[in-house]
């Protein structure tokens, strides 16, 4: 039962990371159109720059340049590259953003190296007890910065004027320009959250238990795709429980894999996509998405 | 005043939708386009609204002038913001947002806060419908209501002209008659109106002014009340015979049966 608690609670917390970077694919799906895969190189960007500029700066003066400049280069990427591309097909947008995300990526491997850059986390890597449930302390925090920053966002995208716009350019973006709302705006925008919210996922994946910065947060990013795509890939919604149910998925199926050894090692890291693939089987345009997805 | 003067608009660099076509909407005037399918009127209003570009068109020569100052190259937000507003054909409206986010997504280019909150009074007050189902969702409301909150958003931008693009469509006769009091109390309250439409007998009613579009050109232009009386309005607009009872086959000489496919 202890182990059973504790890997719920662990899942809550990893889930709640993929949930963030989820919503950031999602809001930029509906404002722009465009599946991006460059979610995971922004995030090891945030990374990468929280982690070189703690040493200079301090810590939590690096946490918040490490924000703005993921949320500067997603900017960028959308003014550059996809707004100049408007009306271009999906599937080309979306191999558009494959090229920008190995490109960042790749010169981001070059810097970091085969090292693990530290983070230095006031909170370390120690751990908490609640009752007979361990968690680290990194886990805990990052549980809570998420779920405010969740329900801020969706205040947000529910009540504030960004929110309608974003909303009602989703729906009808001919319409939506038509009153007066700009769409370049609304995209750009959007791409700066999705920005800031990778940097934030990015600040606590790189922390205890996972020992640093590395080539391999890229892959952890990798995951939150599957969260995004089976909650529905218009839908903020869905992210949120996307996220949840893959961290959950992902931190039972490592914690009793003992019990599921005719799985073979290591079945924690694909579960994600098995649990992507179950749930399209059954629902092909994820648990909360809109069937039509195709626009006129 | 909006002049438009020998306009020129191609789509995909090879389909002529508009030919030439000049027409005026004088300020605190109604004007109604008159035109069967494929005459241009969805184009003349996308050149007017800015989003021509949206669908690949382009301007090949004339020109569009609000006052002063030319409309060619601007987009659809600098539009809204000199004052020409659009209701876009089919309503359109934003199915998952409610009534009041509907109108808050109108009232988007408009940054003077104080006007923004005339704007809704004014707007539930002629709809006050409007009022009482300000928390449902849009795609609940009937095609009449709806075709009200399109209108109503739009206003939402306090827009010096409106632009119409066929507001009757699929809408009961009953509704269509209360469309077209609504559109002359607009227009009493001080905005012009260029309305586009394929019901002549509600446009003509309200119209100061009409224009007849045919492929892309100016066939037939007035003050609408004469226009009304016209044989050719009559005939092919209105419904009614012409005084030759026996014409029944289509008359030589009209274009008619090719308009569809022009655009």
């Amino acid at each position: 039962m202890t182990q059973f608690l504790s890997l719920l609670l662990n899942g809550i917390s990893l889930g709640a990371m993929y949930a963030l970077i989820a919503l950031g694919f999602v809001i930029i799906f509906k404002a722009s159109e465009v599946v991006s895969f460059t979610q995971g190189s922004l995030l090891l960007l945030g990374a990468y720059s929280i982690a070189r500029l703690s040493e200079p700066i301090g810590f939590y003066p690096a946490v918040l340049v490490g924000i703005l400049l993921t949320a500067l280069a997603a900017f960028l990427i959308e003014r550059l590259v996809i707004n100049r591309l408007r009306g271009a097909p999906v599937i080309s947008l979306a191999i558009v953003t494959i090229g920008v995300d190995i490109i960042l990526l790749t010169e981001l491997i070059r810097r970091i190296g085969s090292d693990i850059l530290n983070v230095p986390h006031p909170w370390g890597s120690e751990s908490v007890r609640i009752g007979e449930v361990g968690i680290s302390q990194n886990r805990l925090i990052a549980t809570g910065v998420a779920g405010v920053l969740i329900i801020v966002f969706f205040a947000a995208f529910k009540y504030s004027s960004w929110g309608v716009a974003m909303r009602a350019s989703a729906e009808d973006g001919e319409t939506a320009a038509l009153m007066g709302i700009r769409l370049g705006r609304v995209s750009a925008l959007a791409w700066i959250v999705a920005g800031a919210l990778a940097a934030v996922a990015a600040l606590f994946l790189v922390g205890a238990p996972t020992p640093g910065v590395s080539a391999a947060a890229y892959t952890v990013a990798l995951r939150a795709f599957p969260a995004a795509i089976l909650g529905g890939l218009d839908s903020t919604g869905g992210a949120l429980v996307g996220g949840l149910l893959i961290g959950l998925a992902e931190s039972f199926a490592a914690g009793y894999q003992d019990q599921l050894l005719f799985l073979g090692r290591g079945f924690g890291d694909v579960v994600p996509y098995v649990v992507m693939i179950a749930v399209l089987l059954v629902r092909p345009s994820g648990l909360f998405g809109t069937k039509e997805l195709t626009r006129v | 005043m909006l002049s438009v003067d020998a306009l020129h608009v191609t789509y995909g660099g090879a389909v002529q939708a508009l030919r030439g076509i000049s027409l005026e909407i004088p300020d605190g005037k109604v004007v109604a386009v008159l035109g069967s399918n494929g005459a241009g009127k969805s184009t003349l209003l996308r050149t007017l609204s800015g989003t021509l570009r949206l669908h690949r068109g382009r301007i090949d020569s004339g020109s569009v002038r609000y006052g002063d100052v030319s409309l060619g190259g601007r987009d659809a937000a600098q539009t809204v913001r000199m004052g020409l507003v659009q209701v876009p054909e089919g309503r359109r409206i934003f199915g998952r947002l409610t009534v009041e986010e509907n109108l808050r997504a109108g009232g988007m280019g408009n940054r003077d806060k104080a006007a923004k909150a005339r704007a809704r009074d004014r707007v539930y007050e002629m709809f006050p419908v409007l009022k009482e189902r300000a928390g449902q969702r849009g795609l609940l409301l009937s095609g009449g209501e709806q075709q009200m909150l399109a209108i109503g958003r739009a206003l939402m931008a306090s827009p010096k002209l409106l632009l119409l693009d066929e507001p009757s469509l699929g809408l009961a006769p009953r509704i269509i008659g209360q469309i077209g009091e609504v559109i002359a109390e607009i227009n009493r309250q001080g905005t012009s109106v260029l309305l586009v439409e394929q019901n002549a007998t509600m446009a003509l009613g309200v119209a100061d002014l009409a224009y007849v579009l045919d492929v892309g050109e100016v066939s037939l232009s007035g003050s609408a009340a004469e226009l009304a009386r016209t044989d050719e309005v009559q005939r092919l607009y209105l419904g009614h015979d012409s005084d030759e009872p026996a014409a029944a086959e289509p008359l030589p000489g009209t274009r008619k049966t090719l308009s569809r496919w022009t655009a």
